[in-house]
């Protein structure tokens, strides 16, 4: 178990709702860094404050709406700063199954232990508080330090779809990771 | 080339007003084992007027995200079944394929085979996707059968997917790149 009682504080970050007037202008400019594409819009497309401020009412809206997504941000807990955005998505409440992402914004803010901290939260909050069987995450091959950070986790490799993701000018392959319930509550 | 695109041996890809696909549709659902082996939903028993809520909403979406065929014999034109690409990705010329045989006696039979083999040259040839994938769970013995036939490649097993009847079941990933069927067709026709 954490060292917390809090559902959302971990060691170094805690999870947050969005701020609405704040966080549009730091996450227009990490739409600017085309490896923060899976998080973002998909494809690398820089955004204006404004139309992120739009993207992330219409994913207020649809967590209302579906109740099939859990949409983060991420915030540093020595200073409360917006570090990276999270979230639980393709939620099958039927099955007991979802999927995860997160990523941590500014380049200066990765490799210190943020996103690690967030992915135990993120387990935690999946597990315990939606009552889940099993978590997906597919990162393109090429995202190495996010495949070894949800290794590190227990997540393991269950598909691999050939060339199904073409960027930076070539195909890479897809990588299917899952991590189930029985492995995680072994792992705490 | 030839002209048949939508022409195979035992079927015809084909296009429905949204009225008869709906009636299909409401039609199949009501037998749960099509409804099992097709989708991890909850099985559902919707109404011919919701299918034809949604198909007409498809209709008036410009967005070549998703593309609906029926699936119709070449003998006597009975309407048996649907394929579709879901969430074709342009970008990275990705689309999953979905197809149901709605028609339990044309089942294991090379229908829904001869409707594939289809649906991967329009894909391929006139999409011009660079891969095609499905996602079948691993109880439906008859359609990996099927897509292994076609040329599609293991790639996973997703483990403990579905729950049902209080058993889990792993879904597995399938996946044709262009390059593994240009090995396979003699080349355009």
């Amino acid at each position: 178990m954490d060292n917390t009682d809090s559902l959302y504080e971990g060691r170094l970050v805690r999870l947050g709702p969005v701020d609405h007037e704040k966080d549009p202008p730091i996450v227009a400019r990490w739409t600017h860094d085309p490896s923060l594409r899976s998080l973002l819009a998909g494809v690398a497309r820089p955004l204006s404050p404004e139309a992120v401020r739009r993207l992330l009412e219409r994913v207020e809206k649809q967590m209302e709406e579906t109740k099939n997504l859990f949409h983060f941000t991420l915030r540093a807990r020595d200073d409360n700063r917006l570090v990276g955005l999270a979230r639980i998505s393709w939620i099958d409440f039927h099955n007991g199954t979802g999927a995860l992402n997160l990523g941590v914004g500014d380049a200066s803010d990765r490799r210190r232990g943020y996103g690690s901290d967030a992915l135990n939260l993120l387990l935690r909050f999946a597990f315990d508080e939606l009552n889940l069987h099993r978590l997906s995450v597919w990162p393109s091959a090429d995202n190495l330090p996010f495949i070894q950070m949800v290794e590190k986790a227990g997540f393991e490799e269950e598909a691999r779809r050939r060339e199904a993701s073409f960027h930076d000018g070539s195909y890479w392959d897809v990588l299917h990771l899952g991590l189930l319930r029985t492995k995680w509550e072994k792992k705490l | 080339m030839s002209t048949a695109l939508f022409q195979g041996q035992l079927v015809r890809l084909s296009s429905e007003n949204p009225q008869t696909m709906a009636e299909a549709f409401a039609r199949w659902n009501q037998n749960s084992e099509y409804f099992r082996l097709l989708d991890s939903d909850p099985a559902h028993l919707w109404s011919a007027n919701k299918f034809k809520e949604w198909l007409d909403k498809d209709l008036e979406s410009t967005l070549m995200a998703n593309l609906l065929f029926s699936i119709r014999t070449l003998d006597g034109d009975k309407l048996i079944g649907f394929i579709a690409f879901d969430s074709l990705n342009w970008s990275d010329r990705d689309g999953y394929v979905a197809i149901g045989i709605g028609e339990p006696e044309f089942w294991g039979k090379g229908y829904g085979s001869d409707a594939m083999r289809l649906m991967l040259r329009y894909g391929f040839t006139e999409l011009n996707l660079h891969r095609v994938s499905l996602t079948v769970y691993a109880y439906n013995s008859r359609g990996i059968r099927s897509y292994e036939k076609c040329g599609f490649k293991h790639e996973g097993r997703i483990r403990e997917f579905v729950l049902r009847d209080g058993l889990r079941s792993d879904m597995l990933h399938m996946g044709i790149l262009r390059s593994d069927w240009e090995q396979l067709e003699p080349g355009p026709s």
